[in-house]
């Protein structure tokens, strides 16, 4: 029984990295960048749910999506502003540039915010699933986790396969030069990357915080840093790879704390992390790359 | 990522830099002139205005600031505040110690976080700058036998907070005599000083007194977002009490969790969990029944404490209640100001004569009474710089603390 | 001078490096002896000596080797607590400090390169962004266990114990790490000229491996590994060799900052203080080892030159990151420089031209 719980934990918080991860992953595959700010936009995310619920008084799904509305538009904003400035720059100067738009939020955010922490309302009101007589019990948030997390990830994936904006996405991470040759708008299509990466962040900040009721201008940065984690872990670049990362990352979070050790989780989950880089070199689902000699 | 960044990239990046730490310093340069005697006491504060531990950063800057306006507002000493952030770092605490040297500071009201407080505590100690802590807890603050011979009492240092010793033997004591609970699960952060100080002379108690410890789980703050692990396991080992020597956000969470797993023990936290009622947003039915020790309550009726917390909003611009941490920190700059009073101190002595005068005040027959001891009771300073007063047990019922009968 | 005239562009180049470290330190080690730099400055002393040993280490792997290293704090934190460990232990048979701090560096130098043997090895199987991330994991899981670190001495000697600190075995003696309390009250016994050594150490170290046979064996792996590999180059090797002296100056130069406090946690050296190191090697240009120290001491001194705007700061500090990136990157930007850099140097070459007609020898 308490592996069944420990499992369906791990399932729910793994659902939440798996969204973060999608970010991470659809913005790694076209720009090839590791968007540091990422963990810090699902922050604002919950802010500004938090805010038109408890400060505006609106409904959680209108709220809901007032936030992911205000991120696709923070996501734009930063793209325009910091990134596309450096498409032609080193790699690395745009890792840092993101390392700077992370600080900046959430500096931002703690100066227009404030530093206490706010209790964030669970958006989910419907009562909690009891299995076998009670002895088990799948609270809302977990239901809905997990049903957001299917939802989004079947709808990426079709929106990549079937569009013709996916198709263009999935051309422009291929290779940009013969897109651009075919007609493909490059600059517009990893701007409606970032969009979309933003938007998504929105939505798994409100199930972060929902699930795990805390919201502080640092509140993104770890679960950033897992997710992205989790986004190699799978595979960066590939979007199954993505959800597949960051359910099991979860579920190895919760296993390793219920059974080996509360102390050493962080240790096991990244030690985990290792040997299966060791043993699939590019992620579980990420492609091989063969060198061109 | 092979592509270099050229010489006169660089060049032109670290003339930039270069340009705004020179504007940087034409400003900052105007207040290092100590030298000039004048009447105000130079009153410096340190603790973490940004990062992830600026709650209390802030808690007890504007604490500290309401004490510091009403200080002036009788009349008879004048005092200025000067905060510096130290985003919880003992390096950047340091550097903030230094900063406030060469304003001319006096004395010196801080550092709010513990590690930080440890290594300004040690450059105070050598400068005999006089130090009162409104929160850093841990017996290495201030130094002295019980730590070792390496680490020699720094008679200059005390705390206005309890230690983190004296909390987790009291906590177990109060469970023990209260029988508020047989089988006792723990979740404290082993990332945290504060948290693993209580814990470990918690447990020692506990051992002492026989009392049956069935769970001991950790967490740390970089996954400070599930609970469900440890909980798990505290109901499988059937404790009816957990012990949260934490901070009172991720208890939020640990009730919420909890609540909403079906499990409820009851509850007993430490100081740091006073703020949950506060919290803004929180369903604050799901604190019904958690005890606490606490030396300092917000919703407190007394004349004093509610003066503070209008006060301390409108400074803060917030309109949530202030936590203990500026409970301390004003109780830091009330209790310097009475000192002061009674040791004739002027602001134009020299800082290692104010120093040893306020040591010889704080621990002769010094008497200060706060907002965060009982009222009617005082508070007293030992040689150690441990401060003396009673923690009360507090128990939340209908969302306000109530004393434990 | 004709020696100067004659050396190859490295060795001018490396000359004038080491000169600037030279100089700079004697500037500010006289300044500081007259009391003509504010507290504030000389506090900062010892941390920029510090980053600046980190900063060049680092530059050997992210800009010589041409891998990223997102945890090199791992290495630094290593060497901090072995070399507090170290250097109670000595407290009583050394008097010297100065004998003192110079062993704990050493011994941490040795265990840092250890961890970095251990942690190589694996990491050297990979590349790219992979490589990056599992020295990420590496850098948390070093944070981890170090935070479950709990390290006693007593007149037997030193105890271990991954548990607590009951389960050490102590009779007496003091406890020196208290795993997340981390190591507290011990001596600050480094010094700025210390520092200094230590990055005339660093420096000598990384521009003669540079400079040498495996260096450019490094360089040809960045550059092209399977052309590397063709004539005969053990890629790994040279890789790992990269690695693991970066590690081994990375734990020295811990070892220098933790003396330099009485207080350090395992918390300090996390995920943020890896990237701010990494930020100062980017800035200063990456392979470029000058740059890399003048961006670690102004990016050092910047943060507390922000102080006057309080509440804004950190703000600031992010605005400030994020323009430098972008007025150094961006094509149009570097376009007018190097217009304007054309236009400069045009100037001067006319200038030295007329000289050399009037028979002078101005080259």
């Amino acid at each position: 029984m308490s592996f069944l719980i420990a499992l369906i934990n791990g399932i729910s918080l793994g659902s939440v990295y798996a969204i973060i991860a999608l970010g991470y992953t659809m913005v790694y595959g076209i720009a090839k960048m590791l968007n540091f700010a990422h963990g810090d936009v699902i922050m604002v995310g919950g802010y500004l749910c938090f805010i038109a619920m408890n400060s505006l008084g609106l409904p959680p799904l209108v709220a809901i999506l007032l936030s992911v509305v205000g991120c696709t538009c923070l996501g734009i904003v930063v793209e325009r502003a910091a990134y596309k400035p450096l498409r032609q720059a080193p790699s690395l100067a745009v890792l840092i540039t993101a390392i700077g738009v992370s600080y900046f939020l959430q500096n931002s955010a703690l100066l227009i915010w404030g530093a206490d922490p706010k209790a964030f309302p669970s958006v989910a009101n419907f009562p909690s699933l009891k299995l076998l007589n009670g002895q088990l019990t799948i609270n809302s948030v977990t239901i809905v986790t997990v049903l957001t997390a299917t939802v989004v990830m079947v709808g990426l994936t079709l929106f990549t396969q079937r569009t013709k904006m996916g198709k263009a996405m999935r051309a422009c991470s291929e290779d940009k030069g013969a897109a651009q040759l075919m007609g493909i708008n490059v600059d517009t299509t990893i701007s409606m990357v970032f969009a979309i990466g933003s938007g998504l962040a929105a939505i798994a900040g409100v199930l972060l915080c929902s699930a795990y009721p805390t919201l502080m201008p640092t509140t993104g940065s770890m679960p950033g840093i897992k997710a992205f984690t989790a986004a190699v872990f799978g595979g960066i670049g590939s979007i199954p790879g993505a959800a597949l990362g960051g359910i099991l990352l979860g579920v190895i979070e919760i296993m390793s704390k219920t059974y080996i050790s509360t102390q050493l989780s962080d240790a096991i989950v990244f030690g985990v992390l290792i040997v299966v880089l060791l043993i699939r070199p590019a992620g579980l689902l990420g492609k091989e790359i063969r060198e061109k000699v | 990522m092979n592509t270099n960044m050229s010489r006169r990239n660089f060049l032109m990046a670290s003339g930039s830099v270069a340009a705004s730490a020179i504007l940087a310093g034409c400003g900052g340069s105007g207040g290092s002139d100590s030298s000039v005697a004048s009447d105000t006491f130079k009153i410096g504060g340190i603790g973490p205005v940004t990062g992830g531990a600026a709650l209390y950063g802030i808690a007890t800057k504007f604490g500290a600031q309401v004490a510091v306006d009403e200080v002036n507002a009788a009349g008879n000493i004048k005092m200025e505040l000067n905060w510096q952030d130290d985003e919880h770092d003992p390096e950047k605490s340091v550097n903030a110690y230094n900063n406030l040297k060469d304003w001319g500071l006096q004395i010196l009201v801080g550092t709010t976080t513990t590690n930080p407080c440890v290594a300004v505590s040690s450059l105070t100690n050598a400068d005999r700058i006089f130090q009162l802590t409104p929160s850093a807890s841990s017996v290495n603050v201030l130094g002295g036998e019980e730590i070792g011979a390496d680490n020699p009492r720094k008679d200059n240092v005390f705390q206005m907070c309890f230690t983190d010793p004296n909390q987790g033997t009291k906590s177990a004591q109060y469970i023990d005599e209260q029988k508020l609970g047989t089988k006792i699960a723990i979740i404290y952060n082993n990332a945290d000083a504060y948290s693993t100080g209580i814990f470990q002379k918690f447990q020692e108690e506990a051992d002492a007194r026989k009392l049956e410890v069935v769970s001991t789980t950790t967490f740390t703050d970089d996954n400070a977002t599930d609970f469900s692990a440890q909980l798990n396991k505290a109901k499988d080992a059937g404790a009816d009490l957990i012990f949260l020597p934490i901070y009172y956000q991720p208890a939020s969470i640990i009730l919420k969790q909890a609540s909403d797993m079906g499990y409820a023990p009851k509850f007993f936290g430490v100081d740091g969990m006073d703020g949950i009622l506060g919290l803004e947003g929180f369903d604050t039915s799901l604190a019904e029944g958690v005890m606490l020790l606490t030396p300092f309550v917000a919703t407190d009726t007394d004349e004093a404490t509610q003066a503070f917390v209008a006060a301390y909003k409108e400074a803060a611009k917030t309109e949530e209640d202030p936590i203990q941490f500026a409970a301390d920190a004003y109780d830091c700059v009330k209790a310097i100001a009475q000192a002061i009073d009674a040791a004739g101190i002027t602001p134009d002595m020299a800082t290692a004569d104010m120093c040893d005068k306020l040591i010889a005040t704080f621990t002769g027959d010094f008497e200060f009474s706060g907002l965060t001891c009982p009222a009617g009771e005082v508070m007293t300073w030992s040689e150690t710089g441990e401060v003396t007063k009673d923690p009360k047990g507090m128990v939340i019922e209908g969302g306000v603390y109530q004393p434990i009968a | 001078m004709d020696k100067i005239r004659n050396m190859s562009r490295e060795s001018r180049s490396n000359f004038i490096t080491y000169g600037m470290v030279i100089i700079a330190y004697a500037i500010m080690q006289a300044l500081a002896s007259m009391h003509a730099i504010s507290s504030s400055m000389t506090g900062l002393l010892v941390p920029i000596t510090a980053y600046i040993c980190m900063a060049i280490s680092l530059n050997l792997v992210v800009g010589v080797s041409g891998e990223l290293s997102l945890g090199h704090a791992g290495f630094m934190s290593v060497g901090a607590f072995t070399g507090v460990v170290a250097a109670s232990a000595l407290a009583g048979a050394i008097e010297s400090t100065m004998l003192r701090l110079l062993l704990s560096i050493v011994i941490a130098g040795v265990a840092a390169a250890v961890a970095g043997i251990l942690i190589g090895i694996p990491v050297m199987r990979l590349r790219g962004d992979y490589l990056a991330i599992v020295t990420l994991a590496f850098g948390e899981i070093i944070k981890n266990l170090l935070n479950n670190l709990y390290v006693g001495l007593d007149a037997r000697g030193l105890h271990f114990s991954m548990t607590d600190t009951a389960s050490l075995g102590m009779d007496g003696g003091k406890v020196l790490v208290n795993g997340p309390q981390g190591a507290v009250g011990f001596p600050m016994i480094s010094t700025f000229t210390a520092g200094f050594l230590l990055v005339m150490f660093t420096l000598i170290v990384v521009q003669n491996l540079i400079n040498s046979r495996s260096g450019r064996a490094i360089k040809a792996v960045r550059d092209n590994r399977i052309a590397a590999e063709s004539v005969g180059i053990d890629t790994t090797k040279y890789r790992l060799m990269a690695f693991v002296v970066s590690a081994a100056l990375a734990g020295m130069a811990g070892a220098l900052y933790a003396q330099n406090y009485t207080a350090i946690v395992p918390k300090k050296f996390d995920f943020n203080t890896s990237i701010l190191i990494l930020v100062f090697v980017v800035l200063g240009g990456m392979g470029n080892i000058r740059g890399g120290i003048i961006s670690a001491a102004l990016l050092t001194i910047l943060p507390e030159k922000l102080r006057f705007i309080g509440d804004y700061r950190m703000l600031m500090y992010a605005i400030v990151l994020i323009l430098v990136m972008l007025f150094s990157n961006n094509a149009q930007v570097r376009m007018q420089i190097e217009a304007l850099r054309h236009r400069i140097s045009h100037r001067v070459d006319d200038q030295l031209d007329a000289q050399a007609a009037k028979g002078g020898d101005a080259r």
